[in-house]
C-alpha cells in the first residue's frame, strides 16, 4: 500500500493501483484493465445517477488506464460533467481529464468552453486558475477562438490576484503560439510590459515569458521593455543573496527570472540610450565578476544556478557581439570551465565556444585554448562532450592552424564513435579544401580519409575531390601518382577505387612514364580491384578502361578481350552488359579521332558552391553551419573556389549530384549533367548514333531518364495545369485531408477545413529527393473570371522557405474566403530548380464550391415543399450517368457527408434513393441546394439531381458530383 | 495518411520552450508524461519509447544534456527515476536542470520524502503540483511557498468536503 495518501484519498483507485502492480504479466494486467473497464462503463451506464465522488474516482481511473499506454474512448462526457461540480477536487480531476485527454469531439469541445467560461467569471481565484490551467495544456485553436479576446483582460485588471496574473499570463502565451492571428493584444501592449515592474516576483516570472515571445514577433511594438527589462535586471543582479526572499535559490537571487530577463534583451540590439546602456554593461560585468567569486555553498544547485546565468549572459554578450572587453572575457571564462571537473560545464564551455569563435573580436582568444581542445577530443569519457571539441575545432579553424587541427580530427577518426564519424568525414573534408594552400596536401588527405573512414564517406566528398582534381592542373599528377600507390594497398575501400578509377582514367598518362606505373601496370592494378566491387563501381570502371583504350592505344587489345569475355557482355546486370557492349563496339567501330572527341578528358566544373559543404548544412540545418561558414568565407575570399558566385545556386551541386537517383554513377553520367554545353551533350548523341546501327541498344542509362524533368517546359512563365490536374481535383470534392499530388521529386498533402464562407488549407510540401530544392516558390491564382470570386489570402505563418532540404517538409497555410459561387478551380504553382533544371508545375488547387456547404437537417414535407418552389426549369440540373465506383450505400453516405450537405434519412419515399440539403454560404448570398441521387443498381446507372436557388450553382454541382459516383 | 507521419518534428516544436518532461523508473516504466507540445498518441509513444531507451543507456558519470533529434535533452536521475526534459536548442541547460530539482523539491516538500510509490498512487496530485510550478512549458511560479501554499488551499477545500461528507 502507498507511503502516503494525502488529502482525500480514493480507496478505490489506491486498491486499483496495487492490483495492477501486482501483475505478474503483461496479459494479467491487461486482464484486469479490461474488468475495471468493464466496471466503469457498467457503472456510467447504470440506472443509478453516480454521485460526485463516485464519478471522480472513476475518471481518475480512467487517466490512470491512459498513462498506463491503453487506449479509452469514453468516459469524457462523465469528465466533463465533473467540470461543473461545485466540489474543488471533482473539478480538479475533471480538468486534469480533459487536459491529458483532450478530444476533438466539437459536440464535447462547446460542453468544455462553456464551463471554462462560468469558472473564468466565478470570481473564485482557485477555480480560475484551474480553468486557465485547462486552456494552457489543451491550446486549441477552438479555445483561443472562445477565449483569447477574454484573457488579456483578466491579465491586466487592477483587481486580479496574482496567481490568477500569473497563469492568465501564461495561458495568453500558450493561446498566441497556437493561433497569433486571434491574440490581439493592441490596447493592452503597454500594460503588459509594465507587468515587468510588477510587485510580486512570481508574475513577473510569468508575464516575462509572454512578453519575450511577443518581442520575437513585433520587436517594435514592444521595445519600451528594453529599459524595463535592464532595470529589473540590475536590481536582481545587485541585490543581496537573501534580499529577494523565497525566490532566492540556493544563494542565487531570481535564477529564472535573470535568465528571462537575459533572454528577452537577446530579442533586441544593444540599447541605444546610453545610460541604459551603461547600466546594462554593468549588470553583465558583475555576473562576470560573481562567476571568480568563492562560491557561497558546495550544492551543485549553487553554482548551476549561477552559471546558468553567466551562459546568458554570455549569449547576450555574443548576441550583441559588439564589446570585445566582455567578449574576451566571456572567452577567458569559458577557458576555465574547459577544464572544469563538472562534465556538464565542460560541454556547455565548449558549446558556448562554438559560437565565440565566429565573432572576429574573440576568435583569437578562442584559439588560445585549441590543446585544451584537442586534449579533449582525446581524453572525454562522452561521446557527447567529444562532439562539442570537435564542433569547436571546426569552428575555431582557419589557415593558420589548419594543419593541426584536420591531422587531429583524423586521428580522431580513427577511434571516433560511429554515430558522429559521417558528419567528422564531411568536416574534414571541408576544412582539408578550405585551407588547402598547396592541393597535393588536400588529395592526401581526402585519401587518408578514404582509407580511415571509407565507409562514411559520402559520395559528396568523393564527388568533390574528383571536380577539384579536374579543376586544377596543377594537382592531377600528383593525384594520379597518389591514388596509384593507394590502390596498391592489397585491401583497398571500394570508395578508393571509384577515385582511382576515374583519376586513372583521365590522367593516368600523366604518369605513364614511369614503368612502374606504365599503362598496362595501371590498367592490372584497378582490374585487380573488379571482382571486389559493387556494380556502380564496376560500372564505372569499365568507363575508365574505354578511356584508357583512348589514353594508351597500346592497352586496347587487353581491355577489348576483357570486355569481350562473358562475364562482362553476358553480365546479367542490364547496365554493365551494355556498356561492355557498347564500349566494346565503340572501341573496334569508331575511328581515333572520334574515339578521341568522345572520350576527350572532362571539361572542368563550374564552380559554386561546395557540395560537401550543403551536406554538412542538410546535416546539421541551415543555421548550425552558415554563420561561421560566412564568415570564414568573408575572411578567406574562398580559394578553391576562385571567388566564384558564392549564391545558393545548386548548379555545382547537380553537378556532383545528378548522377545520385541513378544507381549507375559515373564519369559518363557525371559528364552529361555538367552544363557545359557542347562535349557532354554531343558525347551523349554521338553514343547513340553509333549504336543506332548497331542493334535495338537501349538510350544510355546514364542520360537522365527522368520523365517528370524532361516534361517540364524550361519556361519561367507558369506551366499549363497538368493534364490530370482535374482528375487530382475530383478526388477532393468529398475529402478535405490527403495527398495531392505525387511524382519522384515532390510530394504535396493538403489539410483543410472549413467553416461557413471560409477556410484555410495547409499545403505540405516534401522534398523526396536527397537533394535540396532551391528558389522554391509557390504562387495562387484564380483565372479569369474567378478573380472577383474567391479571395486567396496568402495569410503564411512563416513564408515558404526558397530552399527545401533533401527529405524535408515545408508548410504553407492559404485562408480562403468565398465571396460569391464560382466553378473554376485556382490554380497552383510551383517553381524550383531541382539539381539547376527549373521545375515548373501548375495544379488545380482542391476549392470546390461544396466545401462551403452548411449541411441542413429537414423533415420529409419541408423537403418536398422546398423542392416544389426550386421548380424552375434552369434552377434543376440532372445527369444520368454509369457507375464508374462502387455502389455500396455505406460507400455512397460516405461520400454524400464528405460532400458537406446533411443526408436526410426517411424523405424520400424509395429507399433506396439519397437526398440531401445543404446551404452554400458565400460573403454575398446563400445558397440553397438539394440533391437526389437515384441509384440502379441492376443498370449500374445513378440519375442524379439537384435543385438549387441558384442555376449557375446547380450546374456546377451536378458536374462535379457526376465524377464522383 | 501519410502526412502525419511525414511531418518533421522540427517544424511543430520550433515555437515552444520546454517541450515536455517524462518522468520514468530505471526499468523503463513511465511515471508522469507532459507535453507542451501538440502531438499525436502515437508520435508520444514513439518518443517516450526511443527516450527511455537512449537515457537508461547512458552512464552515470556522463553529462546531463544529450542532443537528440533536433531537441536538447536535459536529464537527471533522483534514486529510481528520471526526471528528463526535452527543450529547444538555444535554451539553456543549466537552468532546465534546476527546474527539474526545484520540481524533485516540491514533491518531496509535499509528500514528506517523496518516492516513486507516491507519485504512482497519488499521480493526480503530481500533475497538480507541476502545473502550478511550470505552464505551457514556461515557469510559472519559482517560489516553493508559493506553490505548495497553492497546492495546500486546494487540499485544505477538499479536507473541509471530506470531513463534512463523514458526519
Amino acid at each position: 500500500m502507498p507511503a502516503v495518501s494525502k488529502g482525500d484519498g480514493m480507496r478505490g483507485l489506491a486498491v486499483f493501483i496495487s492490483d495492477i502492480r501486482n501483475c505478474k504479466s503483461k496479459e494479467a494486467e491487461i486482464k484486469r484493465i479490461n474488468k475495471e473497464l468493464a466496471n466503469i462503463r457498467s457503472k456510467f451506464k447504470g440506472d443509478k445517477a453516480l454521485d460526485g465522488y463516485s464519478k471522480k474516482k472513476y475518471v481518475c481511473k480512467l487517466l490512470f488506464i491512459f498513462l498506463l499506454g491503453h487506449d479509452i474512448d469514453f468516459g469524457h462526457m462523465e469528465a466533463v460533467n465533473l467540470l461543473s461540480s461545485n466540489k474543488y477536487t471533482e473539478k480538479q480531476i475533471g480538468y486534469l481529464f480533459i487536459s491529458v485527454l483532450v478530444n476533438s469531439n466539437s459536440e464535447l469541445i462547446r460542453l468544455i468552453n462553456n464551463a471554462i467560461k462560468n469558472d473564468l467569471s466565478s470570481r473564485n481565484p482557485t477555480f480560475m486558475c484551474l480553468a486557465l490551467h485547462c486552456i494552457a495544456n489543451v491550446g486549441s485553436r477552438e479555445m483561443a477562438e472562445a477565449f483569447a479576446s477574454e484573457i488579456p483582460r483578466i491579465l491586466v485588471a487592477g483587481d486580479t490576484m496574482d496567481s490568477v496574473k500569473q497563469s492568465a499570463a501564461l495561458c495568453l502565451l500558450r493561446l498566441y503560439k497556437t493561433s497569433p492571428d486571434l491574440v490581439l493584444m493592441g490596447e493592452w501592449t503597454s500594460r503588459v510590459v509594465h507587468l515587468l515592474n510588477d510587485q510580486h516576483m512570481g508574475v513577473v516570472t510569468a508575464a516575462i515569458s509572454l512578453i519575450t515571445c511577443l518581442s520575437q514577433k513585433n520587436p517594435d511594438e514592444f521595445k519600451t521593455c528594453v529599459s524595463l527589462a535592464v532595470s529589473r535586471l540590475s536590481r536582481i543582479v545587485s541585490s543581496a543573496s537573501t534580499d529577494l526572499q523565497d525566490y532566492t535559490y540556493y544563494f542565487v537571487p531570481a535564477p529564472w527570472l535573470s535568465c528571462k530577463l537575459l533572454r528577452l534583451l537577446q530579442c533586441y540590439p544593444p540599447p541605444e540610450d546610453g545610460a541604459v546602456k551603461g547600466r546594462l554593461v554593468e549588470c553583465l560585468e558583475t555576473i562576470l565578476n560573481k562567476a571568480q567569486e568563492p562560491p557561497k555553498s558546495k550544492k551543485v544547485q549553487h553554482s548551476n544556478a549561477k552559471n546558468a546565468i553567466l551562459f546568458e549572459a554570455i549569449s547576450l554578450i555574443i548576441h550583441y557581439d559588439s564589446e570585445p572587453n566582455l567578449l574576451v572575457r566571456a572567452c577567458n571564462q569559458l577557458g576555465q570551465f574547459l577544464q572544469h571537473r563538472e562534465t556538464n560545464l565542460r560541454y556547455l564551455a565548449l558549446e558556448s565556444m562554438c559560437t565565440l569563435a565566429s565573432s572576429e573580436f574573440s576568435h583569437e582568444a578562442v584559439k588560445t585554448h585549441i590543446e585544451t581542445v584537442i586534449n579533449a577530443l582525446k581524453t572525454e569519457r562522452d561521446v557527447s562532450v567529444r562532439q562539442r571539441a570537435a564542433d569547436l575545432l571546426y569552428a575555431m579553424c582557419d589557415r593558420s592552424n589548419a594543419k593541426q587541427i584536420v591531422a587531429e580530427m583524423l586521428s580522431y577518426l580513427e577511434t571516433a564513435d560511429y554515430s558522429i564519424r559521417e558528419e567528422m568525414v564531411l568536416k574534414v573534408a571541408i576544412l582539408a579544401e578550405k585551407y588547402a594552400v598547396d592541393y597535393s596536401w588536400y588529395v592526401d588527405t581526402i585519401l587518408n580519409l578514404i582509407r580511415i573512414a571509407g565507409d562514411y564517406v559520402s559520395e559528396e566528398v568523393w564527388y568533390r575531390v574528383i571536380q577539384i582534381v579536374i579543376n586544377r592542373d596543377d594537382v592531377q599528377g600528383y593525384a594520379a601518382k597518389t591514388v596509384f600507390e593507394a590502390l596498391q594497398a592489397p585491401a583497398c575501400h571500394e570508395n578508393m577505387v571509384k577515385v582511382g578509377g576515374y583519376i586513372l582514367g583521365e590522367f593516368g598518362n600523366l604518369i605513364a612514364g614511369d614503368p612502374r606505373s606504365s599503362p598496362l601496370v595501371q590498367f592490372n592494378l584497378l582490374h585487380s580491384k573488379f571482382h571486389l566491387c559493387s556494380v556502380p563501381t564496376r560500372a564505372l570502371l569499365l568507363s575508365a578502361y574505354i578511356k584508357f583504350i583512348n589514353l594508351f592505344p597500346e592497352t586496347k587489345a587487353t581491355i577489348q578481350e576483357v570486355l569481350r569475355c562473358d562475364s562482362q557482355i553476358r553480365n546479367s546486370d542490364v547496365e554493365l552488359q551494355q556498356r561492355a557492349v557498347e564500349y566494346l563496339k565503340l572501341s573496334s567501330i569508331a575511328s581515333t579521332d572520334v574515339l578521341a572527341t568522345v572520350l576527350e578528358e572532362m571539361p572542368p566544373f563550374p564552380e559554386r558552391e561546395s557540395s560537401i559543404l550543403a551536406k554538412l548544412k542538410k546535416k546539421k540545418g541551415p543555421g548550425a553551419v552558415s554563420v561561421t561558414e560566412l564568415e570564414d568565407n568573408k575572411r578567406e575570399g574562398g580559394e578553391l573556389n576562385g571567388g566564384g558566385d558564392r549564391g545558393p545556386d545548386t548548379a555545382a551541386m547537380a553537378a556532383s549530384n545528378a548522377s545520385t537517383p541513378s544507381p549507375s554513377a559515373d564519369l559518363l553520367g557525371i559528364r552529361s549533367a555538367a552544363p557545359v554545353g557542347a562535349p557532354p551533350a554531343s558525347t551523349g548523341s554521338l553514343l547513340v548514333d553509333v549504336f543506332s546501327e548497331a542493334g535495338p541498344a537501349a538510350p544510355s542509362a546514364a542520360v537522365n531518364d527522368d520523365g517528370f524533368l524532361s516534361s517540364a517546359p524550361p519556361s519561367e512563365d507558369p506551366a499549363p495545369p497538368l493534364s490530370e490536374a482535374d482528375e487530382l481535383l475530383n478526388k477532393f470534392v468529398c475529402k478535405n485531408n490527403g495527398v495531392l499530388f505525387e511524382n519522384q521529386l515532390l510530394q504535396i498533402g493538403i489539410k483543410s477545413e472549413y467553416r461557413q464562407n471560409l477556410g484555410r488549407m495547409y499545403l505540405f510540401y516534401g522534398n523526396k529527393t536527397s537533394v535540396q530544392f532551391a528558389s522554391f516558390t509557390t504562387t495562387v491564382s484564380c483565372p479569369g473570371d474567378l478573380q472577383s470570386h474567391i479571395l486567396f489570402l496568402n495569410v503564411q505563418t512563416k513564408p515558404v522557405e526558397p530552399l527545401v532540404e533533401g527529405g524535408a517538409q515545408i508548410q504553407q497555410v492559404l485562408n480562403i474566403e468565398c465571396l460569391t459561387d464560382f466553378s473554376d478551380a485556382p490554380l497552383l504553382n510551383i517553381k524550383f530548380r531541382y539539381g539547376g533544371a527549373l521545375q515548373n508545375l501548375t495544379l488545380k488547387l482542391p476549392v470546390t464550391i461544396n466545401k462551403f456547404f452548411q449541411p441542413t437537417e429537414m423533415s420529409s414535407h419541408d423537403f418536398f415543399q422546398r423542392w416544389k418552389q426550386l421548380s424552375q426549369p434552369q434552377q434543376e440540373a440532372q445527369k444520368i450517368f454509369k457507375a464508374n465506383h462502387s455502389m455500396d450505400t455505406e460507400v455512397l453516405k460516405a461520400k454524400l457527408l464528405g460532400l458537406g450537405t446533411a443526408l436526410l434519412d426517411n424523405v424520400d419515399p424509395n429507399p433506396e434513393n439519397y437526398v440531401c440539403a445543404g446551404v452554400i454560404q458565400t460573403k454575398s448570398q446563400q445558397v440553397g441546394c438539394l440533391l437526389r441521387l437515384e441509384p440502379n443498381a441492376q443498370a449500374q446507372m445513378y440519375r442524379l439531381t439537384l435543385r438549387c436557388s441558384k442555376d449557375s450553382v446547380s450546374r456546377r454541382l451536378c458536374e462535379l458530383l457526376a465524377q464522383q459516383f | 495518411m501519410s502526412l502525419t507521419t511525414h511531418f518533421p518534428l522540427c517544424f511543430l516544436f520550433s515555437l515552444f520552450q520546454m517541450q515536455f518532461m517524462l518522468l520514468f523508473s530505471r526499468q523503463g516504466k513511465l511515471r508522469l508524461q507532459k507535453w507542451y507540445v501538440p502531438l499525436s498518441d502515437k508520435e508520444k509513444k514513439k518518443i517516450t519509447r526511443e527516450l527511455v531507451q537512449t537515457v537508461l543507456a547512458r552512464k552515470p558519470k556522463m553529462c546531463s544534456f544529450l542532443e537528440w533529434r533536433d531537441l536538447k535533452i536535459v536529464y537527471k536521475r533522483y534514486a529510481s527515476l528520471y526526471f528528463c526534459c526535452a527543450i529547444e536548442d538555444q535554451d539553456n541547460e543549466l537552468i532546465t536542470l534546476e527546474i527539474i530539482h526545484r520540481y524533485v523539491e516540491l514533491l518531496d516538500k509535499y509528500f514528506g520524502s517523496v518516492c516513486e510509490l507516491d507519485i504512482i498512487f497519488n499521480f493526480e496530485k503530481a500533475y497538480f503540483i507541476l502545473d502550478e510550478f511550470l505552464l505551457g512549458g514556461e515557469a510559472q511560479e519559482t517560489s516553493k511557498k508559493n506553490v505548495l501554499k497553492a497546492i495546500e488551499q486546494a487540499d485544505l477545500l477538499q479536507e473541509v468536503r471530506h470531513r463534512m461528507k463523514s458526519k
